[in-house]
């Protein structure tokens, strides 16, 4: 008998605005072969998910401040649970400021310090990649990726106490750098503290980052830098006895 | 009641407000040499009910800490005051 590894299967959470979810379901289908779910903001039902998105765009207009409005759609309550039940999750660039609104991720994303809408290939260094087996496992540290942003508000701020933890604890695990590695501020396309564009939770499975890795996964658009972040869930999964068991 | 409660959004001090620094510099371009530093926020007036002023006190302190200020890089104050319509029959003839 031969058992074919079971096909991941994501929830893709759409909010008025969200602009990316089409993106990252093509990624998921057409590059990956996964199963992709879109799920619209008022449901709260995330359909039994290996792992959820949270894509980019300009949820509920981005108004008051970015993200704030999305944290309280119905849909976040089981995205909450799912990752305090430590499913893994990933918020890129809108997705990422809703994470910091909903508490799950702490700090703030903050108007782009130049007051500039920047949509970029960006160079970042890999850190700390052990912290996030579900999303870094493929990655390792000290190396340069390549991925676009595009955003007018990835400033990352936090008072300088929670940035010394979560570098402490190896939290910070993608930065601003330049094609050397580099972190400066000539490298830092908005003015983030300490040039941060990603962040992993405590228990390293939900990723915030500003960067868009759904833009960054066929060679014809560019680089498949950010393919790797889904091989490294692919990986992780099948490794995970409790869902090789449950999808077999 | 009737009440207007007039929010106030600021940015934390120590906090970069690069909108307040562009405006500061617009006004010293246009010859407002004294002008220090500017810091911009957010006005926002809301109407609600409560039943006195204690109840609607606590109603804005709470909306601010749930939805109209992030504490990582905002503070909330505000005024509030009767939004009654006051006397009856006030139309004009």
């Amino acid at each position: 008998m031969t058992l074919t590894a079971p096909r991941p299967r994501v929830t893709v959470a759409v909010f008025p605005g969200t602009w990316s979810e089409r993106d990252f379901a093509h990624v998921a289908r057409a590059v990956l072969g996964w199963e992709a779910r879109l799920v619209w903001h008022t449901e709260t039902d995330l359909v039994a998910p290996d792992a959820v998105i949270l894509p980019g765009g300009f949820a509920h207009g981005d108004h008051l401040r970015t993200g704030a409005i999305a944290r309280f759609s119905p849909i976040m309550s089981a995205v909450e649970a799912f990752a305090s039940a430590g499913g893994p999750v990933i918020g890129s660039c809108n997705g990422f400021q809703i994470l910091a609104e909903a508490g799950l991720l702490p700090g703030a994303l903050m108007r782009n310090e130049h007051l500039e809408f920047r949509c970029d290939w960006q160079t970042l260094r890999v850190e700390s990649s052990s912290s996030s087996p579900a999303w870094l496992g493929e990655l390792k540290d000290g190396e340069v990726v390549r991925l676009p942003i595009s955003h007018g508000e990835g400033r990352y701020v936090a008072d300088p106490a929670t940035l010394d933890e979560l570098e402490a604890a190896g939290r910070v695990v993608l930065r601003y750098a330049d094609a050397d590695g580099r972190v400066t501020d000539d490298a830092n396309p908005n003015g983030s503290d300490r040039g941060i564009a990603g962040i992993v939770n405590e228990r390293g499975n939900v990723l915030g980052l500003m960067p868009h890795p759904e833009r960054a996964s066929e060679a014809e658009v560019g680089g498949t830098d950010g393919l790797r972040l889904f091989h490294s869930l692919e990986r992780w999964l099948q490794a995970r006895p409790a869902v090789a068991e449950r999808r077999l | 009641m009737r009440w207007l409660a007039e929010v106030h959004v600021a940015l934390r001090g120590g906090i970069a407000d690069p909108e307040g620094q562009t405006i500061g510099s617009a006004l010293r371009s246009l010859g407002y040499d004294s002008v220090g530093e500017v810091r911009s926020g957010k006005l926002m007036r809301i109407t609600f009910e409560a039943d006195d002023h204690a109840a609607a006190e606590a109603e804005v302190a709470e909306m601010c800490r749930r939805l109209l200020a992030n504490p990582v890089m905002e503070t909330a104050s505000w005024e509030l005051r009767s939004d009654e319509p006051i006397g009856e029959g006030a139309a004009l003839p």
